[in-house]
């Protein structure tokens, strides 16, 4: 009882729930225009979940996330919020309750850094200390410094610095629900990669539910817990989790739009530990040949693989060594690329490409062999329907 | 109007006096020596009639852009009547100001008060619609409702602009005012009116003017640099 008092309290604290989303039926008219901006748009976000809402320009994703806190009223349809009507709430105060940030940031160029991030608590009335603790918390969460960063304007801050404090206003009341517009849209490529990462194991931490607006494909497979995929008219192309809709897209439009390339996308959001490895013959040196060769009748791959003691790989063994009663140390080549099981399948087939050999045997934590990769297994798994299919959330590396 | 009358004391005091520099009508530090607190008065005038102006000026126009900030369409019209005001030369509108308010310190400030209208209207619009258009959406975003919106965020970044149609203004009002005695408005004006041709006169009179202009001037870049530290901070 007292424990879970203790644990709801201090949830209610430092994390506040994430909220659910649906959208039902939610369009959105323009006087004037034929066809709607968002037309019967229906999904629901569950919890603490990424939606990526991707399209080509024109296809009413920005209009979609900005009926959510009512930046544009919705002309028919429905949208909820922890299961109540947005449409029962004052835009100002329901605006409060979302954290909101746009790929122009908007940060206020007349106000200091702690200021820019203490918009929102100073609308709801928070005092000077409970503010200030909070700034210093989020300014450490999206890594600034916050004794360099907190008097600062915005004009002497980078691009990215900027970014990053636009995320930390955004965030500044905990919000249960984050909409972003295309957040990270603004900054080259190496450091958008880079603040998609820390994003992505930022929201690891807060777990928020959060609408997030992109053009672009790759950002939404890497972001996204579910994608939706909209077409001209504000119409659902498709509604589904990255691997899905990669493995089946639901249209020609749907296909078009995730790329030829569609396939290689798909490695990248799996780990090699998720797809069905070949067995390898183990063989030690000094083990009979007779024994090797019952093991290679029974591995997938027609080459033995020479292990250590410990069961690590050393290399692949020649003809030569399997000549004479007992296994020599005759390599015809060394164990390269040795991959892991945790590398990410699209890295994994690159080395394997740029390899002699075309094999790579997998190692596990402890480095011992766990089984082989070939570029067979990869072109196998990709005929496969997705199952163990991966966020980009669980694929970011950890930094040490 | 006056020049006749003004050259005759200009020569009765001449004539008093004697001395050689001021019997040329010269520049003579002696006599401005001698003379300075004449011009006590009349600046103080000068000051009031500027700083009532300004400040009458300021109240009027900003009010006006407040209300044209949000109904666009209202810009329009109000620089259209405001221009037609700025146009109107000094003297003609202090003469057609007389049957009304009479002669005095109202008439001119009447006059001096429309000069300024123009000038802060146009520059308060033009700041509040230089604010960036993200950081308003930003604010709306986060729940900041209109008022919030144009006392947190509009505003103050509108400040340079503001304030740079006030020096505008200022300057602007302490040279027509040298003409509000033609209103019988007094200030420095009047002093020149008095002796055009004695250099010593004109010097101090007008030098005043010009110091008057730009001590203001100081006072409201001072004040701009202390309510705007982030256009320090950004260059």
């Amino acid at each position: 009882m007292t424990d879970t008092q203790s644990a709801a309290s201090h949830d209610a604290q430092s994390d506040r729930q994430a909220a659910t989303l649906e959208f039902r039926e939610a369009t959105k008219r323009y006087p004037g225009q034929e066809e709607p901006a968002v037309d019967r748009l229906s999904l629901a976000v569950p919890a603490g979940e990424i939606c990526v809402l991707v399209g080509p320009s024109g296809c009413g994703k920005t209009t979609a996330m900005r009926m959510v806190n009512r930046m544009i009223d919705i002309s028919e349809g429905d949208i909820l919020l922890d299961g109540s009507s947005i449409t029962d709430r004052r835009p100002a105060e329901l605006r409060r309750e979302i954290g909101y940030a746009i790929q122009q940031i908007g940060l206020f160029p007349h106000l200091t850094i702690a200021d820019n991030i203490a918009t929102v608590p100073k609308l709801l009335g928070w005092d000077k200390a409970r503010i200030a603790e909070r700034v210093e918390e989020l300014l450490e969460l999206v890594s600034l410094d916050p004794g360099e960063t907190r008097e600062r304007y915005p004009a002497q801050l980078s691009g990215g610095q900027r970014q990053r404090v636009g995320v930390a206003r955004a965030l500044a009341v905990d919000p249960p629900l984050m909409l972003m517009d295309e957040p990270f849209g603004a900054i080259d490529p190496i450091n958008r990669e880079r603040l998609q990462n820390e994003f992505l194991r930022l929201q690891q931490e807060i777990r928020k539910t959060i609408v997030f607006v992109t053009h672009d494909i790759d950002e939404a497979i890497k972001m996204g817990d579910k994608i939706a995929i909209l077409e001209r008219g504000g119409k659902l192309a498709q509604f589904a989790a990255p691997a899905e809709l990669l493995m089946y897209p639901a249209s020609k439009f749907v296909e078009d739009f995730v790329g030829s390339d569609r396939a290689l996308k798909r490695l990248a959001l799996q780990r090699v530990r998720d797809i069905d490895l070949w067995k390898a013959a183990q063989v030690r040196v000094g083990e009979p040949v007779s024994e090797v060769r019952a093991k290679l009748a029974d591995a997938d791959i027609g080459y033995p693989l020479l292990v250590d003691d410990h069961e690590r790989p050393l290399g692949w063994l020649s003809e030569g060594a399997l000549s004479g009663e007992r296994v020599e140390r005759k390599l015809r080549s060394p164990a390269e690329p040795t991959v892991e099981l945790d590398d990410i399948l699209r890295d994994a087939l690159a080395d394997l490409l740029t390899s002699d050999t075309r094999y790579g045997p997998v190692i596990d934590d402890s480095g011992k062999v766990a089984g082989v990769l070939s570029l067979e297994v990869i072109g196998g798994f990709l005929h496969e329907a997705p199952t163990a299919a991966r966020s980009g959330a669980d694929l970011v590396e950890e930094q040490p | 109007m006056t020049f006749e009358l003004v050259a005759q004391g200009g020569l009765e005091r001449r004539e008093r006096s004697g001395v050689g520099c001021i019997a040329e009508s010269g520049f003579c530090p002696d006599w401005i020596a001698d003379n300075y607190d004449r011009y006590i008065t009349p600046f103080f005038e000068h000051v009031y009639l500027t700083v009532v102006s300004v400040a009458i000026g300021f109240a009027i126009a900003f009010t006006l852009a407040l209300i044209a900030h949000r109904r666009q369409w209202l810009v329009g019209p109000i620089t259209g009547v405001t221009g037609t005001l700025y146009t109107v030369p000094s003297v003609a509108f202090f003469f057609l100001l007389q049957p009304i308010t009479g002669l005095g310190n109202t008439t001119a400030i009447v006059a001096l008060v429309c000069y300024t209208l123009l000038i802060i209207f146009r520059n308060v619009i033009t700041g509040l619609r230089a604010v960036p258009a993200d950081a308003k959406d930003a604010a709306r975003g986060m729940g900041l409702t209109d008022r919030q919106l144009l006392l947190r965020v509009e505003l103050p970044l509108a400040l340079p602009e503001i304030l740079a149609g006030l020096r505008i203004a200022t300057t602007t009002t302490v040279g027509l005012a040298a003409l509000a005695f033609l209103a019988g408005g007094g200030g420095l004006g009047a002093e020149l009116d008095e002796q055009p041709f004695f250099k010593s006169n004109v010097a101090v009179a007008g030098g005043l003017a010009v110091l008057l202009a730009a001590a203001l001037d100081v006072i409201i870049l001072t004040f701009q640099r202390l309510v705007t530290p982030w256009q320090r901070a950004a260059a």
